[in-house]
């Protein structure tokens, strides 16, 4: 009874979003706001519909209703509460009705905020929404229905429907599948909200480019109302990302956080287009530049999202993170299609309005700079996408399957990854509008000198790799800049205001959020820069069979295999725990406990490393192997990581800027844009 | 973006539209989307549909002897793909070798084994302990099982006398019977 | 090409001949150490160790699991793959030897990137080419950019006054 309640409701909402479409479609263009009311009222109703069916479905999940085949394929009566609700976005159907639920929170949000300055937009950003979430909403009510029950037939088989085909009787499984291992974990848990958060919140900002487009009003506006939106969504992805990096690190084992996978991949390319994006509004913002290719940008981020989406869910990518192949693979091609399609018509219908107001003189000028970062954020999208679309190509062209691994990505992307650490130094230093070699040069090679230091001393503690002495010297380099920023303003204020250097900094950081936000974002970038040298360049591992008492040898540490035990947990496990201890020359140092877990209910086994974290270093072991009758003697491969949790504090670092950077910030009275086109000099959203 | 400014225009940039840059931009995303088409319709596609012609290909046993289809016309041909590590593909390792005993005689039946992405030591192993008589070879460069664009082992395909693929079996046999109604039908052609 | 012939003039006399033999010396070192020596195939007396398995593994991928890296995946079918790279090691196989032996035994796809041959050429020749295709669009939107406001750009001498009153100006506004 529920299931059809919860999918009623889908389907009424569906029906909503439908009229919702018309309606403002009709309200724009009789310039009718009666029409745009009635539409803004259907977007309203879209969320909490939603928010019924949803909680309708985590109810089944968490109550364990087997006779629902999403519930019966994502969780088991093994599995603690907490994990049978994160279940929902642990299988097809019920990820989609989850997606559905961000989208229509996001679109509900931004149709609450004031519009009274921005009424031509209101009509064309609740078409976007709607029609997305239409999109979604069809491919859950027809194609993969959380809500199917299994139903068994006259025939003796078992079915999974959502209508009760004629003389078949309700079938409810004993129990439940259990969710995948690898999803178990408490990052696994956040991650994939994450994402989808970070991908359904850029259909705002592109939804307002859009109406930009369609209305004409092709200045700044949509950018100065959706620039908090973006950063947030920016942030959300930035955070799935990491989350993604850190739970591949913790359960994955096999001792790195990125491995080049086509979906993961799909999902970074999203985040390069956003990076370029939120860099150069500010040349739009600033001088009245680049319109045509932040509309780009905008199309480029929200398209690769879909197209990220649909490489995943189609099966046409095979992958660990793919989910089963399925129908809405055609109707994800053919909205992909129609997405590209649109855009490009519009952009290039407004292609003349979008010309720039203002030039480019100086090739070291901050814009120029900001460019120059541009083109190197789309160069390492070409050689992404380059290499996630070729398997395909050469698979239909030649009929062999290739594999475009890491040593592809990783040679080709390096180069300009440090030719974008070298420009997060060197961008503060340009000016707006005007610099020189010279002045660029004066204020450089201050920094410069200084940051020398590092990779001196790195060398003479015994690193002698160029790649990795050029990049310690890049993120000293970019470190001291910014510090260096972060210092001049404070002591400036701190002469003017009689203001202490912490209450300054502050007051700084709250006065200007974006350029100090970007800044600490920028100190995130270093320190993650710093950890990925390390791992990158310097991991060694190591593996060996011991018996117990035994041990292995990894540059200083030693590790002694103690004891091995087997046996079953509670929460429907079979767990083979090592117990090892660590040593350097130092002497003991502690012990670690590698295990292999294997899920009974999904048959799925999933290997834990013991880590040993210092800042210095990680000692990663793993138990690969062990004798099953006897215990006595097992396989351990170790990994030594060094430097890799400066990635993760980077990473920290790097969020705590993004929320500096997206705070709101009190109303303030600036001047009136130059293209003015209201006459009131009201405060900035 | 900026097109190339003609030489005798005024101070102002005029950006003029090159007819060249609007058509290339469309020529690149219908290709994509093309290129996407295509690689979903051929996931969508599964294995090689029955009535169309078996991919043709070549099999060199590990006993050294070659296998062509195309020279096999005339015979029934089943194509079975296996491999040592796959646990289904023992079920009926024992049926098929008693098939192809059955079917011997007759001289127009070839049963031939396609061992997918194995090592040779433990193939050889896995054919010994099954007691597997007829021509067995590897996969070279998974070159066969990409041809019939197989999701997996043990598979088996059954190709009539003129070459056309008549029915395949996505799982492994149950039984003798079950290989023999595949069969029989062929034979009376 | 006279200035190098130039250069490369070595002059008469003793200087001249000592010169001389040390190029020769030095061609022959080049030349022995350019000839591979081809080893036999003996057998390595020590068992290779799991290191240096896995170092091979770590190149190559699981032809039947999707973008796993043949040294972590657990499967049955892999440890027999890591299997026969130890039996390879011992038998004294390299690893360029028994990369291109997995490579022509499971398929291209086994490597971790496509050889370079054929149409797979292109996938190291497009993305350069689209990188340089940028540099010279943003090259030319600069050049053009440039010839319609000649003027924007100050003068020489003043420049240095210029930049100066610049940032004390953005510092100025900064406090805003």
């Amino acid at each position: 009874m529920l299931a059809n309640l919860g999918f009623g409701v889908l389907l009424i909402t569906l029906l909503i979003s439908f009229y919702g479409i018309v309606a403002a479609f009709l309200g724009a263009r009789k310039n009718d706001s009666r029409w745009i009311e009635s539409a803004r009222l259907s977007m309203l109703l879209t969320f909490p519909l939603i928010t019924i069916s949803s909680v309708i479905l985590i109810y089944l999940l968490v109550s364990g209703r087997y006779e629902h085949e999403f519930v019966q394929s994502v969780t088991s009566s093994a599995m603690p509460v907490y994990l049978r609700d994160t279940a929902l976005w642990g299988g097809q159907s019920g990820s989609l009705l989850f997606w559905s639920w961000l989208l229509a929170g996001f679109a509900t949000a931004v149709t609450l905020r004031k519009w009274d300055r921005d009424r031509e937009f209101l009509p064309w950003v609740i078409v976007v929404s709607l029609v997305t979430l239409a999109f979604f909403l069809i491919l859950v009510v027809f194609f993969e229905n959380p809500f199917n029950r299994f139903w068994r037939l006259p025939c003796g088989d078992i079915t999974a429907a959502m209508l009760q085909p004629v003389g078949s009787t309700l079938f409810t499984a004993r129990d439940g599948s259990g969710l995948n291992p690898l999803l178990r974990h408490p990052g696994m848990i956040i991650h994939p909200p994450m994402l989808y958060l970070g991908f359904v919140s850029f259909v705002i900002p592109f939804a307002f480019a859009i109406a930009a487009l369609i209305t004409g009003r092709t200045d700044d506006r949509w950018i100065r109302i959706t620039r908090r939106w973006t950063l947030v969504a920016w942030l959300f992805l930035s955070l799935g990302l990491l989350l993604g990096g850190r739970w591949a690190y913790d359960v994955l084992g096999w001792g790195g956080y990125w491995g080049w996978d086509p979906v993961e991949i799909a999902a970074f390319m999203p985040w390069l287009t956003g990076t370029a994006f939120l860099h150069s509004v500010m040349i739009q913002e600033k001088r009245g530049m680049l319109k045509r290719w932040n509309m780009v940008l905008i199309i480029l981020t929200y398209s690769l999202v879909i197209f990220g989406t649909f490489l995943t869910r189609s099966g046409v990518l095979s992958s660990v993170h793919a989910f089963a192949q399925s129908a809405i693979g055609p109707l994800f091609f053919a909205f992909i299609g129609f997405t590209f399609i649109v855009s490009l018509s519009l952009l290039l219908g407004r292609w003349e309005d979008l010309k720039a107001e203002g030039e480019m003189s100086s090739l070291l000028s901050r814009e120029a700079l900001f460019l120059l970062n541009n083109l190197l954020f789309m160069g390492i999208l070409v050689v992404c996408f380059w290499g996630v679309i070729f398997p395909l190509i050469s698979e239909i062209v030649t009929g062999q399957k290739v594999t475009v691994g890491p040593p592809f990505y990783e040679r080709a992307t390096a180069p300009l990854f440090a030719g974008l650490l070298l420009l997060m130094g060197i961008a503060p230093l340009a000016a707006w509008r005007h610099s020189t070699f010279k002045t660029l040069g004066r204020a450089a090679w201050k920094p410069a000198l200084l940051s020398i230091v590092v990779p001196v001393f790195a060398f003479i503690r015994g690193i002698n790799q160029p790649a990795a002495l050029l990049g310690f010297w890049l993120a000293a380099f970019v470190a001291f800049v910014t510090l260096h920023e972060f210092w001049r303003a404070a002591l400036a204020r701190r002469r003017r205001a009689k203001e202490n250097l912490a209450t300054a900094l502050w007051r700084l950081a709250g006065r200007n959020r974006r350029r100090y936000g970007g800044y600490i974002i920028h100190l995130g970038v270093v320190l993650m820069a710093i950890g990925i040298i390390g791992i990158e360049l310097f991991q060694t591992e190591t593996q060996g069979t011991l018996a117990q008492g035994d041990s292995l040898t990894l540059g200083d540490y030693t590790i002694s295999f103690q004891s091995l035990a087997v046996f079953d947990s509670d929460d429907g496990r079979n767990v083979a725990r090592a117990v090892i201890g660590v040593s350097d020359e130092r002497g003991y140092l502690g012990d670690l406990y590698p295990r292999r877990d294997f899920y009974y209910d999904s048959q799925q086994p999933m290997t834990i490393p013991g880590v040993r974290s210092t800042w210095e270093e990680d000692l990663y072991v793993l138990l690969v192997d062990w004798q099953p009758v006897s215990a006595n003697s097992a396989t351990f491969k170790i990994y030594h990581n060094p430097l890799v949790n400066w990635l993760w504090l980077g990473g920290f670092v790097f969020i705590l800027g993004t929320l500096v950077a997206a705070w709101p910030e009190r109303e303030q009275i600036t001047i009136p844009s130059r293209k003015a086109e209201t006459s009131l000099a009201a405060a900035e959203a | 973006m900026v097109f190339e400014q003609p030489e005798n225009q005024p101070v102002e940039t005029v950006n003029k539209k090159s007819p060249w840059g609007r058509a290339g931009i469309w020529i690149v995303l219908l290709a994509l989307l093309a290129l996407l088409g295509a690689a979903l319709l051929r996931s969508q596609s599964g294995p090689v549909a029955i009535g169309q012609a078996a991919p043709d290909f070549t099999l060199t046993t590990y006993d050294g002897e070659q296998y062509q289809l195309s020279d096999l016309e005339g015979k029934v041909v089943v194509l079975n793909f296996w491999a040592s590590w796959c646990k289904p593909c023992e079920q009926e390792a024992a049926d098929l070798e008693s098939a192809w005993r059955f079917y011997q005689p007759r001289q127009d039946v070839v049963f031939l084994g396609v061992d997918w992405t194995d090592t040779e030591k433990k193939g050889l192993e896995y054919l010994e302990k099954f007691g597997i008589t007829y021509p067995n070879g590897p996969d070279l460069g998974t070159r066969i099982s990409q041809a019939y664009r197989i999701t997996g082992v043990p598979e088996t395909y059954i190709i009539d006398r003129t070459g056309i693929l008549v029915s395949r079996k996505l799982s492994p046999f149950l039984s003798l019977e079950e290989i023999q109604n595949a069969v029989d039908p062929l034979l009376a052609e | 090409m006279n200035r190098i012939r130039m250069n490369l003039q070595i002059p008469l006399g003793v200087p001249g001949t000592i010169i001389r033999s040390l190029v020769f010396i030095l061609i022959l070192l080049l030349a022995f150490t350019s000839i591979r020596t081809v080893s036999a195939q003996e057998v390595n007396p020590d068992p290779p160790s799991d290191d240096e398995v896995n170092a091979i593994a770590k190149e190559l991928y699981c032809p039947v699991c999707e973008n796993t890296p043949l040294d972590v995946c657990p499967t049955q079918a892999c440890e027999e793959w890591r299997q026969l790279i130890y039996d390879k090691l011992a038998l004294g196989w390299d690893e360029e030897q028994i990369k291109s032996y997995f490579s022509e035994q499971y398929g291209d796809r086994v490597l971790a990137a496509p050889p370079a041959r054929g149409l797979n050429l292109l996938v190291y020749i497009i993305p350069p080419l689209l990188f340089a295709g940028g540099v010279v669009i943003l090259y030319r939107a600069f050049v053009s950019w440039r010839k319609s406001s000649p003027d924007v750009e100050p003068p020489e001498e003043s420049r240095l006054q210029d930049d100066e009153y610049i940032r004390r100006l953005e510092d100025e506004l900064r406090e805003f």
